[in-house]
């Protein structure tokens, strides 16, 4: 066993000034970049990233972090309920990199992608769907995969599986 | 006005196609069309319940989800001017059974059997993706012949799904023939995958920390003689297909799209490879050993739909290259990492061994830890990219696990290549972006 306070002893350390990239704070996590912009910088960001290269969007997606709050991030982000994850490629310099947005329970909303990347509009509408996050600047913000008249967003972490209720003849009450 | 290319009046010289400049143009616009033009069609059910107005001049017509050429159940709301399609809504959901939820309930080993009913065409491709991501949490370094099995199944399996493409390809456009074909080939390659993981599709074969079991007996004289058999069914499909009048009116020139636009997008595999932009993720970000074979990335130039159909024709020769290297180059030893925490003990050890007994019991219950986390993989799927982002809480089920399905984000270039086309052209359209309804709706 090592002593507790040896380990404790590297954090105490002053902490060299976060890496940052267009201004968004840079974490290589297992290999991969992301980057932590905040909700004011993140079209900027995505705009300069466009003009480095990153021309494309593979992705959108979205995290609840209702039940782990205390997820590892780098310094100074503070960590939200909600996360928005957008993966970017760049084709000529054959690199990927990831873009993690902090999206508070109280005000959830972003700026849309959609003037910077057309091909996010149906994830931006799976994000809405699933997470009830609002994308401003979004042509068409709909559910896309429940139907229109649905209540909740499944993919929180408060939304239970198996919420349709099931009647069974002299069965006892739920659990 | 005369046309600028053959100096004919408009109209006169269409049927003639063999005359005058052939080459295609990019569409006037590029990206910025994509905004403007205005070929989505952004309306919700409630509003085209509605009553048409009656001076209205264009009708809104659904196509699908009982469509027989929507692939399953992609309902499409066309804006038509007589058959012109103007503007084009897919509407999606319709096979929506929240597995990315389920998936949050599922520890690792069982998440295997969830996402390969996502891509029901290619689930070897689903299965690897989410290994892939699962293993790079962590952190195992799997041994060669592991890699090499699941090359070998990857390749087969895109054998099976270009088969199914051309099958159902064929059947949209009226070619019967070709897709009893298509059909016999998939057929015989399932027989094959059947051989090695026990059933046809939903194979939960690859998993976390190598493959379910190793390759049975004779399996190099098994795939040899399909190998053997495929070369000369191919060229019967040039000799049907490609040089056939009817075949050729109907795909090319239609559902035109340039490299911009597919990136701007978001499309992926044969759609961007098309337009003439060669992106193929096993050349380009390689991953299991991609690296170590000999294959060509097969690109299109005028990204039309008879691009997209000879693309994915002769990948299936390249995929055959791939295998046959598999067949000389598959290496001997463990087909799994021998890790007692992600791998079960044999069988044979649990009888004689307590601890291999725990150890099979806690993999088979609760599961094994997987470091806290997030990682994101990425494979080329018979339909482009295939990525898997999985946020581990450090517990034994994923904490969020998303597929980007190449077939979800491919779909959006359905309004923009239909546009100005005819309905019969939607269809032909539909079919060469090859969706798969499951991975859409996941």
């Amino acid at each position: 066993m090592t002593d507790p306070e040896v380990e404790i002893t590297p954090d105490e350390e002053p902490a060299p000034a976060p890496e940052t990239l267009h201004g968004a704070v840079v974490a290589t996590i297992r290999g991969e970049r992301v980057l932590f912009p905040t909700r004011e910088q993140v079209v900027d960001v995505v705009r300069a990233l466009r003009d480095d290269g990153f021309l494309m969007c593979v992705d959108v997606t979205g995290v609840d972090y209702l039940t782990n709050p205390h997820r590892v991030l780098p310094e100074g982000i503070e960590p939200e309920r909600f996360e928005v994850v957008a993966n970017f490629i760049s084709h000529t310099a054959r690199e990927r990199v990831r873009v993690r947005v902090q999206v508070p329970e109280s005000d959830p909303v972003l700026p849309s992608l959609f003037e910077l990347h057309p091909g996010t509009e149906a994830l931006e509408r799976e994000v809405f769907d699933m997470f009830g996050i609002r994308f401003e600047g979004h042509p068409d913000l709909t559910r896309i995969l429940m139907p229109e008249d649905w209540h909740g967003h499944p993919l929180r972490k408060d939304y239970a599986v198996g919420q349709i209720p099931v009647q069974f003849k002299d069965a006892p009450a739920a659990r | 006005m005369t046309d600028p290319v053959t100096q004919a009046p408009p109209g006169a010289g269409v049927a003639i196609t063999s005359e005058g400049a052939q080459e295609m143009e990019p569409r006037a616009g590029g990206v910025e069309a994509l905004r403007e033009m205005g070929s989505v069609l952004r309306m919700s059910e409630a509003e085209a319940a509605l009553p048409a107005v009656e001076e209205s001049e264009t009708t809104i017509m659904n196509m699908g989800p009982q469509h027989p050429s929507t692939h399953g159940v992609l309902r499409l709301m066309l804006e038509l001017d007589g058959e012109t399609v103007l503007r084009t809504k897919p509407v999606i959901g319709y096979l929506h059974t929240g597995m990315e939820k389920t998936g949050e309930n599922l520890t690792y080993l069982q998440g295997g059997t969830n996402v390969t009913r996502m891509d029901y065409a290619s689930p070897i491709f689903n299965e690897l993706v989410f290994c892939l991501a699962t293993e790079k949490l962590l952190g195992i370094e799997l041994p060669p012949r592991a890699t090499w099995i699941r090359m070998l199944m990857a390749e087969l399996n895109r054998l099976t799904s270009h088969f199914l493409f051309l099958a159902t390809n064929g059947m949209d456009l009226g070619s019967t023939s070709m897709m009893i074909y298509g059909w016999r080939e998939r057929e015989e390659g399932l027989r094959l995958l059947e051989s090695i993981t026990g059933l046809r599709m939903n194979h939960n074969f690859i998993r976390v920390g190598g493959t379910a079991a190793d390759l049975p007996d004779g399996w190099q004289e098994r795939l040899t003689a399909y190998l053997d058999s495929i070369p000369q069914r191919l060229d019967e499909y040039e000799d049907l297909m490609n040089n056939q009048p009817i075949w050729r009116d109907r795909l090319q020139g239609v559902g035109v799209m340039g490299a911009d636009e597919a990136i701007a997008l978001g499309a992926t595999g044969p759609i961007l490879r098309a337009t003439g932009y060669a992106w193929d993720l096993r050349r380009d970000m390689p991953y299991l050993a991609y690296d170590d074979v000999d294959f060509d990335v097969i690109v299109g130039s005028y990204g039309d739909s008879y691009d997209r159909y000879a693309i994915r024709l002769n990948e299936v020769r390249e995929s055959s290259k791939i295998l046959r290297q598999c067949i000389e180059h598959m290496p001997e030893g463990d087909y799994r990492v021998q890790d007692k925490k992600v791998t079960p003990p044999p069988r044979a050890r649990i009888d004689e061994s307590m601890e291999a007994l725990i150890h099979h019991f806690k993999i088979f219950t609760e599961g094994f830890k997987v470091p806290e986390g997030e990682a994101y993989a990425a494979i080329e799927s018979p339909r482009g990219e295939l990525g898997c982002y999985i946020v581990s809480d450090g517990s034994a089920t994923p904490y969020r696990m998303h597929i980007r399905g190449p077939s979800f984000v491919n779909l959006q270039t359905l309004p923009h290549m239909m546009h100005g086309g005819l309905i019969a052209d939607g269809v032909a359209i539909i079919s060469s972006v090859d969706p798969i309804m499951g991975e859409v709706d996941r």
